[in-house]
């Protein structure tokens, strides 16, 4: 009986087009977009100057505060622009424009680097080096590693979750990864408990990912508290609260964290970063985004330059396809529908996936039939249409009473809907609310 | 048999006696002192409960007019400069005069000008919609069309134009409550003064960027080119952000700034037609049918 968390949860088409593509290098961009808000937080500062030269791995914003992060050059060039340009939702964000510089070394592409397994840094130097070097959840929530890695006095740790489940349909990105730098993930998991001072670590892998599930058993049969559990197919698997639950059978408490119940979970991307980070001096500046749609002539999964246009990557895989009705950043439960393919990818993007005409568009709604199917799938024991329903009517402050701020925004409630109401657009607005509301009051 | 029912009637006295004397010494013992002033302003308030002066309903403001000491900080909008000179004769306070304002539009970015770029199908409303994304066209600063204004609008006085997408302002209805200005996300809204005949000249435009892309995204947008600022003999334009704002204190409705404006994006509203020839037509929207005075 494979693993998974108890309550709630789908099983959406998988569709893992790319999951035996090889990672793909893309040409280095010529002009890069760097955001200076890529994670949850304060958006770094800005410290260079238009017309300024960079080198790659250059810090060309500096973090703003503790929840915060680093913001290095993607490749070495000329700072053209300090400029406003679209994010994915269509608003104005500020963002520095690197024209590369084609003769410079460092934008050649560069054979992979040298797997180095010994680890030399002391626990202090290794958190430093991860808050220096702008590691963030590459998850997609992409909150600052260095957050989650410092441990408070009153916390105990006993276990770090590596989190390899990839629960979005579509996506493939981490099991590429997986299968391709299996041992950098490794010493990456080596460096994290190292830090951490913990002895016991479980790298979860859902079970439709077997290669990459045999491939690390394999490497770890000599490995030390490194564990591999196999996880049932299920939609929002890689929730941190879910995973945990799966793998541990501890229960995050409400408004808690992972630490809360003695764990600290990363991503398998994250860990990588943090390996190329320690071993290899190399900050966060490129990760691995998975282009992929039914109707593309070749999806791929690529490395990326952070900073890099959408529309190139499209263009890598043979343009967009006629008939296309959507393009979507990230996965298809979770991501965000792109206004402009302008957009450029960020450390949060771990897809692009493009919709044809018939399947981008959203039922009717109707009328709440009472039929229960969004409260069977909620991952976190909530009411969804209840939810819905308070927040359609202003009633923020009972929506909160019926804990809408646990809501994680998974979507299975309106994945499910036969009526095709737009149960998480409401959610969403009322937690929004519901956080203004919070906040007036403290 | 009239044993019975004199036993009835003796029984339901009684027990009405004592019912009375409980409610009487009860209502005496809890007996909670009002001010009578406080009914008798409420009385005079427009009993709209909108929540435009501030207060959550006529009732609270009655609370805080009879209250506070000085009044002047506070007005009924619906009820306007009659009704708070009425409760003002009623508690012998003074209150301040205050001209009368409407509510206006500062967008014409109708389905014709400004072309939609992208398709929304989520809930109709511009607060989910503005939280989702920056809306169909690429001005991320103009009107949704997703009408939470006219929801918002307790006096029915505004209602989506079906040809434009935009909301209309009935200015005869508009009580200048402000309930459509917290409703809307983008601050659109502006409440301005009426004037006589609600004559009124204001730039009908929010869009912060710069010429070009404004005029791509909107072909009535404000370029920011300043020729209003130019020909304005008051000084009552001022430009920020690459957007012209008319200030209605200073504004004295000479129409200079209407005739030069490139894009029509500044709007006026119920004026009388032009006596000379007019070189280039007026950018009109969204107002009621002018009532045409040839006097002004």
């Amino acid at each position: 009986m494979l693993r998974t968390f108890p309550k709630g949860g789908i099983h959406p088409p998988e569709n893992k087009l790319t999951s035996s593509k090889p990672i793909q290098k893309l040409p280095v961009p010529k002009v890069v977009y760097v955001p200076i808000s890529q994670h949850i937080g304060i958006p770094a500062e800005i410290v260079v100057e238009v017309k300024e030269k960079v080198a790659t791995g250059q810090v060309i914003a500096k973090s703003g505060g503790y929840v915060s992060s680093n913001i290095h050059a993607p490749v070495a060039g000329t700072v053209t622009k300090l400029d406003k340009i679209v994010d994915t939702r269509g608003y104005k964000t500020q963002c520095i424009v690197i024209r590369t510089d084609l003769k410079d070394e460092s934008n050649l592409e560069a054979a992979d680097l040298p797997l180095k397994k010994e680890i030399t840094m002391e626990p202090g130097e290794i958190l430093q080096r991860i808050s220096d070097f702008g590691i963030v959840g590459l998850g997609g929530a992409t909150f600052p590693s260095h957050v989650k890695l410092n441990i408070k006095a009153d916390k105990t740790l006993d276990c770090l979750i590596i989190n390899g489940v990839e629960c979005e349909p579509y996506l493939t990105a981490d099991h590429r990864l997986m299968l391709e730098k299996a041992e950098e993930i490794l010493v990456g998991i080596r460096i994290l408990m190292h830090a951490l001072d913990v002895r016991r670590a479980i790298i979860g892998i859902e079970n439709n990912k077997r290669d990459a599930i045999d491939l690390f058993r394999k490497l770890t049969r000599e490995a030390p508290g490194i564990q591999i559990a196999a996880l049932k197919v299920k939609y929002p698997q890689g929730g941190e609260k879910q995973l945990v639950r799966a793998l541990l059978k501890r229960e995050v408490p409400k408004n808690g964290l992972p630490l809360d119940v003695g764990v600290v979970v990363h991503n398998v991307g994250t860990v990588f970063a943090i390996y190329q980070a320690v071993q290899h001096h190399r900050p966060l500046m490129d990760r691995v985004v998975t282009v992929t749609g039914k109707k593309l002539e070749n999806p791929s999964n690529f490395w990326v330059k952070i900073g890099t246009p959408i529309s190139d990557l499209l263009e890598a895989v043979g343009g967009v396809p006629e008939g296309t009705r959507k393009i979507v950043s990230g996965g298809p439960m979770m991501g965000k529908a792109l206004k402009s393919t302008d957009v450029p990818v960020t450390k949060g993007t771990s897809g692009i996936l493009v919709i044809p005409g018939d399947e981008a568009s959203r039922g009717k709604p109707s009328s709440c039939i009472r039929c229960g199917e969004c409260v069977e799938v909620c991952p976190m024991g909530l009411e969804p249409h209840l939810l819905m329903n308070l927040t359609e009517k202003g009633m923020y402050q009972a929506a909160a009473r019926e804990d809408i701020m646990t809501c994680i925004e998974c979507g299975s409630c309106s994945y499910v809907c036969p009526s095709h109401r737009p149960l998480l657009d409401y959610i969403r607005f009322g937690k929004t609310i519901a956080k203004q509301l919070e906040s007036n009051k403290g | 048999m009239t044993d019975s029912i004199l036993n009835s009637v003796i029984l339901m006295a009684l027990l009405g006696t004592v019912a009375a004397l409980v409610l009487y010494v009860v209502s005496r013992r809890f007996h909670v002192y009002e001010d009578p002033l406080i009914a008798t302003v409420e009385d005079l308030l427009p009993g709209a409960n909108c929540a435009g002066c501030g207060s959550p309903g006529c009732r609270s403001f009655a609370e805080k007019l009879v209250g506070t000491e000085d009044i002047s900080a506070l007005f009924c909008p619906v009820g306007g400069n009659a009704v708070m000179h009425l409760v003002a004769e009623a508690l012998g306070k003074e209150v301040a005069e205050k001209d009368p304002t409407v509510a206006v539009i500062r967008c014409q970015g109708s389905c014709e000008v400004r072309p939609k770029t992208s398709e929304y199908q989520g809930p109709r409303s511009c607060a989910i919609s503005a939280l989702i994304y920056s809306g169909e066209t690429d001005c991320q600063y103009g009107c949704l069309g997703d009408g939470d204004c006219v929801v918002a609008c307790k006096f029915d006085a505004m209602y989506m134009d079906e040809t434009t997408g935009l909301p209309v302002v009935i200015t005869d209805k508009c009580t200048s409550c402000g309930m459509c200005v917290t409703a809307c996300p983008r601050n659109i809204i502006e409440m301005r003064p009426k004037h006589k005949r609600d004559l009124k000249i204001f730039v009908g435009c929010l869009n912060e960027e710069k010429g070009g892309i404004a005029k791509k995204a909107c072909a009535v947008a404000c370029i920011g080119c300043s020729k209003c600022l130019d020909v304005c003999p008051k000084d009552a334009i001022n430009m920020e952000n690459n957007l012209a704002y008319i200030d209605p204190a200073l504004c004295t409705l000479c129409r200079k700034c209407v005739d030069v404006c490139p894009t029509h994006s500044i709007i006026e509203t119920n004026f009388p037609p032009r006596k000379i020839k007019e070189v280039t037509p007026v950018a009109t929207l969204n107002i009621e049918p002018a009532n045409p005075q040839n006097d002004a």
